[in-house]
């Protein structure tokens, strides 16, 4: 890192700076490119799915059930004739849906008991702690599964499964967060001014928490991958003919035998995007704590 | 050295802290499956009843359900109950539930079992591998095996291993327990198939069912291995950094006896506790791989019973995999603390 450089100017230039720096430890890891390229493509993918996609993933067309790749059809086709590459690309859609949504809804949760226990501490973070570690102490996936049986089957009610048991990981980072910038001089300053606890939860300690949250949220997102498009194997998460790539692959269950691709190419998606996820999340952890690199 | 008051009573305090944390775990698991049971959607009564009663009926059900007490009353029964075993009665299978998951946890416990023992089996030996040869090609290998194994939906592993070994090489047996003529064959006694048939000296099929576990297995077992591998290398290199480590190289032991006897051994306390948290997340990959695989275990009771709208089943089934979670978190815990000297 840069010893001799002088004292930044102002707060962008230093922001700049440090994500300079992340930025080499980052890229100088092959493995984190690859995932970012990975997760670049997802997204890329997911937003010009219309664009990009040969065919309605939609459209159902008896004379082409259940073929094999072929230049017409480079993944084939499902069982009634869809083709597989465009319903992967729009699949891509619902992936980014999935994860983006979880993260909007499971952070702030996290972020909000996280930030209170730290900063308020005492009996509300001893109470609040205890709140989080019982629900650390369950597991995530038999819990989102009893959330949808009880909900009803359905992409929304996945989601707020995953989600409602996704919060305690980001509580937790927030307190310990919370606690360090609790006793630092500047938020002494604020309180000497006269700014409310609300006030400088908000504005002087919660953004400070981001990234190291954001780090957090993308190493969370191969599990929350893995989790959806387990519900939607079930049959209890997206329900058909929507693209999603957990229920595709369940519905090739039933032809693994005489065409394999149904099955095997959406899982492979599934494997390809949570292995992005794994990838960039281990280089940005490098990022922010180099002692961990191996 | 004896044991001052002091000490006792910071003892006591840690067993009491303790015991108050596991009771507020139990009781915030049983809060949550009755919430959850509380919200769905589908009337309890008219689940039972049929749409077509009477008011007065709707009324008598709904009490002889207990449903019209308070819900701190309701929530309180239903610890009650819980306490003493008693998780309703099934709708799809007319048993209690209590009844039919001691019937189907065995499967469960035997799949997850072997599953932990590939993941040790190999875990281990690929993570010494890595983290001695660290940095290069052979790490490099391991570290994407690994990557394979924690990154692929373990239902697609399951599915990919069928099609491969038991469609195209028969190699393997396809989904199910036994085949059907070693049904019933033998008597279940732990339940666990394996133990029961060897017990019984049944080798035919003590086979059969090895044969027809050795696929969900390995498709559990590897993302064990791919969880283990990894704690292993990173546990290894943070001893290997160590000065005994350096002095016992210097002294001229052969680097294979390093890492087996000096390194290895130090690792031993984490790596317990790692594998018993492992444990529990196969209990989880065990739903969806007895899905793949129509194992007949507490997974494919619990996916059955939701798609039957039998609620009782489905919380009893959460509530035992949840106290098994716990119960191994706790072990994990406990294992940290006997086993290591610094930790007392």
């Amino acid at each position: 890192m840069s010893g001799l450089a002088l004292e930044p100017g102002s707060t962008t230039s230093a922001l700049r700076a440090r994500l300079r720096d992340g930025w080499l430890i980052f890229a100088a890891s092959p493995a984190a490119l690859v995932g970012l390229v990975i997760i670049l493509l997802l997204v890329l993918t997911g937003l010009l799915a219309p664009f990009i996609a040969p065919y309605d993933p939609y459209a159902q067309s008896l004379p082409d059930q259940l073929k094999p790749p072929s230049a017409t059809h480079w993944f084939g086709t499902d069982e009634f004739g869809r083709d597989i590459l465009s319903r992967i690309i729009y699949g891509a859609r619902v992936t980014v849906g999935i994860v983006l949504l979880v993260v909007i809804i499971a952070a702030p949760i996290g972020l909000a008991i996280g930030c209170a226990a730290g900063y308020i501490g005492g009996r509300v973070d001893s109470v609040l702690m205890r709140l989080t570690d019982i629900a650390l102490a369950f597991p995530r996936l038999v819990l989102a599964l009893a959330f949808v049986a009880s909900l009803g089957p359905g992409l929304d009610h996945a989601i707020l499964a995953i989600a409602l048991t996704g919060w305690p990981p980001y509580a937790r980072l927030a307190r310990a967060e919370a606690l360090t910038l609790r006793n630092s001089d500047y938020i002494a300053a604020v309180r000497l001014l006269g700014a409310s606890p609300a006030r400088i939860v908000l504005l002087h300690v919660l953004p400070l928490c981001l990234p190291s949250l954001l780090v957090r949220a993308t190493l969370d997102m191969a599990g929350i991958i893995l989790i959806a498009a387990g519900l939607g194997f079930l049959g209890l998460g997206a329900q058909p003919p929507t693209a999603e790539w957990g229920a595709m692959l369940s519905a090739g269950r039933d032809y693994l035998l005489t065409a394999w691709w149904v099955a095997t190419i959406p899982g492979l998606a599934i494997f390809v995007v949570s292995m992005g996820f794994n990838l960039m999340g281990d280089g940005l952890r490098d990022v922010l704590d180099p002692r961990q690199t191996a | 050295m004896a044991v001052t008051t002091a000490q006792a009573g910071r003892g006591l305090r840690i067993v009491g802290r303790e015991a108050g944390m596991l009771l507020a775990t139990f009781l915030g698991l049983l809060l949550i499956t009755f919430v959850i049971g509380r919200v769905m959607p589908v009337d309890p009564v008219i689940a039972v009843t049929g749409p077509d009663i009477s008011d007065e009926t709707y009324a008598r059900v709904k009490a002889e359900m207990g449903l019209d007490a308070p819900l701190p009353l309701q929530f309180v029964r239903y610890v009650a109950a819980v306490i003493q075993l008693d998780f309703g009665t099934s709708i799809m299978t007319r048993n209690t539930v209590a009844q039919d998951i001691a019937r189907v946890f065995p499967a469960t416990l035997e799949l997850a079992t072997a599953g932990v023992l590939i993941g040790i089996l190999i875990g281990v030996p690929l993570g010494i591998l890595a983290a001695v040869f660290r940095g290069t090609a052979i790490d490099g290998t391991i570290r994407f095996i690994t990557l394979i194994g924690y990154s692929a939906p373990v239902f697609w592993k399951g599915l990919m291993l069928l099609l491969v070994f038991y469609a195209l090489l028969g190699w393997a047996e396809g989904p199910g327990r036994t085949s059907v003529f070693q049904e019933g064959v033998v008597q279940p006694v732990t339940g666990l198939l394996l133990v029961d048939a060897a017990m019984a000296g049944e080798w035919d099929a003590f086979h059969d069912a090895l044969a027809h576990l050795v696929l969900p297995a390995i498709s559990l077992g590897y993302g064990a291995a791919a969880y283990i591998g990894r704690m292993t290398r990173s546990f290894m290199l943070d001893q290997l950094g160590q000065e005994y480590v350096t002095t016992a190289r210097v002294k001229g032991v052969p680097e294979w006896r390093v890492v087996l006897f000096h390194v290895l051994p130090n690792c031993a306390v984490q790596l317990v506790t790692a594998i018993a948290l492992t444990y529990g997340l196969l209990l989880e990959g065990a739903v969806l791989t007895e899905t793949v695989f129509a194992w007949p275990g507490l997974g494919q009771y619990m996916t059955r019973a939701m798609f039957n709208a039998d609620m009782n089943a489905v919380l009893g089934g959460t509530f035992v995999i949840g106290v098994v979670f716990v119960a191994l978190n706790l072990l994990s815990d406990a294992l940290y603390r006997a086993l290591d000297p610094r930790a007392r």
